[in-house]
């Protein structure tokens, strides 16, 4: 049984407009791909290009409009539960309650998946240990610390719930590049120690180029290719995974997704 | 342990924790919560007075008893605001700190998740409402001689359970109007509280608010804590305050859970479980 798999994905989001004008875009069309147990899987994307969608979708936090996701057999709109258990993520911000310490973030999102007083007293400052949190911190409030250290957190709390599958949403977007290099060896790190399957969509291609097995890009809610690094490179003749993306949507990763673009996509409701 | 105790426990850790999440909060604003405080006694101050204003003007009532019946209105109404406020804030908050994804997406049942945010909404509540009714009690000489303040209690306790019912009903507003939905929460405190008698005798009120009244749990829960604070009526006394309540709860509450999760599915139908909305 894969990780995951998915097929025929379609969701779509109403925009602009009221009423009668209101249009529908479509943010993800016909998404098909499978991830196997403890595989790494990149999906490369623009802003806009239906990746935190796709994240959304795998997590139970919107519904689908068309097609099915299943993570480890379960179907995420009838086994919603079921998938919840299994899943954790990191997104792009940190997302913790600001005015509370580290160790309080993470008790209060251990209790949400069953773990105990006892049980959080042990391994909560094991996992900050981990991350190389510092001890002097672990009561400063969330506010007054880096965005790098809050990312280590949000992987601490990712970790702390025992995930199976771990979907990262862009968990490196913005952070200093020495940041960046820490929170990517701590992912590394996560793998090797928990056998964890990782989704990891970022528009960073060389971290998609250290991180994963297989690449996919996505584009205008499009899976257009999901291949490893070499066979990306040779198919399309190029150096780097910059002119593979370049070649296959014509854009660099970089340009800013214009709503024109959808045009075509668009559906009148 | 059996799967299913497994689950129970599960579930009573994910309340705990969301109990917990609270005090933290309570904890971490703490000169917030004494500066609300100080301007909840400021603004029920400005009603209770409003009797000490009215004999002054040449009006003729019992002072005692109507500044007794407004210090009543304007903890319930402030009790009220604390219930609803916690209970939107289930969706609120998480939304302008941008955890909700991430609590949306944890495996703790919705229901088990409102019951904790509510159960904390009750014990705050209820604290704070005490504290308010003797700290405004003290600035006016009031007969209390003859109050029965267990019996007040109990029915305010009950009386809980209907007002967590509606007030689940009012936290789906945030989740299907991130921009408008928490005003509308206010809207629903000040409906139930306006044809309920809060100030004044329900029969005061014109017919169709009259009729509108009896499915208020509000309306017999200032019955019922005027009865027992102006009258020292006791809690068999207060029965027929009691019985309302409790079939209002036992409605009110599935009620709630039916309406927030169908608001649930629109969020997640139309991608507004988010931090942006």
């Amino acid at each position: 049984m894969s990780a995951v798999e998915v097929h025929n994905l379609r969701k779509e989001f109403g925009r602009g407009g009221v009423w009668r004008n209101r249009k529908r875009a479509l943010a993800l069309n016909g998404v098909g791909f499978e991830v196997a147990r403890g595989e790494c899987v990149s999906i490369l994307g623009r802003n806009g290009s239906g990746k935190s969608t796709l994240v959304r979708a795998l997590s139970t936090l919107i519904l689908p409009d068309g097609g099915d996701v299943r993570i480890f057999g379960y179907d995420v709109v009838k086994d919603a539960a079921a998938v919840r258990r299994v899943v954790n993520r990191v997104s792009v911000e940190a997302s913790f309650f600001k005015k509370m310490s580290p160790v309080e973030n993470l008790s209060y999102a251990a209790r949400f998946y069953g773990l105990g007083l006892r049980e959080t007293r042990e391994r909560i400052p094991e996992i900050l240990d981990r991350v190389g949190f510092p001890q002097s911190r672990r009561d400063s409030r969330m506010e007054t610390l880096s965005r790098g250290t809050q990312q280590k957190v949000a992987l601490a709390r990712a970790l702390l719930t025992s995930p199976v599958l771990l979907l990262l949403d862009e968990p490196t977007t913005g952070l200093d590049p020495r940041s960046k290099l820490e929170v990517q060896a701590f992912i590394e790190q996560i793998r090797e120690a928990h056998d964890t399957t990782i989704l990891l969509c970022t528009h960073d291609m060389r971290e998609a180029e250290i991180l994963s097995e297989r690449i996919g890009i996505l584009e205008q809610g499009r899976l257009l290719q999901l291949a490893p690094v070499d066979e990306l490179l040779s198919h399309y003749g190029a150096d780097t995974v910059e002119e593979v993306f370049l070649a296959a949507t014509g854009h660099t990763v970089e340009d800013d997704w214009d709503e024109t673009e959808t045009e075509g996509l668009e559906v009148k409701s | 342990m059996t799967r299913a105790t497994l689950a129970v426990r599960h579930e009573l850790i994910g309340l705990f924790g969301v109990v917990e999440r609270n005090a933290y909060l309570v904890k971490r604003y703490a000169v917030w919560e004494l500066t609300w405080f100080v301007w909840t006694v400021a603004n029920t101050l400005t009603i209770v007075f409003i009797a000490k204003g009215v004999e002054a003007a040449g009006g003729s009532l019992d002072v005692k008893q109507t500044t007794t019946v407004l210090l009543i209105g304007a903890v319930i109404w402030s009790y009220l605001g604390i219930l609803f406020e916690i209970l939107t804030q289930t969706v609120g908050w998480e939304r302008w700190e941008g955890t909700i994804e991430y609590t949306f997406m944890a495996p703790l049942s919705r229901v088990v998740h409102l019951l904790g945010m509510g159960l904390f909404a009750v014990v705050y509540g209820l604290i704070r409402t005490v504290l308010l009714f003797f700290v405004v009690a003290s600035f006016f000489t009031l007969d209390l001689s003859k109050a029965d303040f267990w019996a007040a209690f109990v029915v305010l306790v009950i009386a809980s359970i209907s007002f967590l019912g509606v007030g689940v009903m009012t936290a789906v507003f945030p989740l299907i109007s991130p921009e408008k939905g928490t005003q509308l929460g206010f809207i629903a405190q000040g409906m139930l509280l306006v044809v309920s008698g809060v100030y004044y005798s329900v029969s005061v009120l014109p017919d169709w608010m009259q009729v509108l009244a009896k499915f208020s749990p509000a309306t017999y829960a200032l019955r019922g804590i005027r009865h027992a604070i102006l009258d020292g009526a006791s809690v068999s006394d207060l029965w027929g305050d009691i019985w309302p309540l409790l079939v209002i709860g036992v409605v009110a509450i599935p009620l709630g859970f039916a309406i927030f999760h169908r608001g649930e599915i629109y969020a997640k139908r139309h991608g507004l479980l988010k931090r942006s909305g």
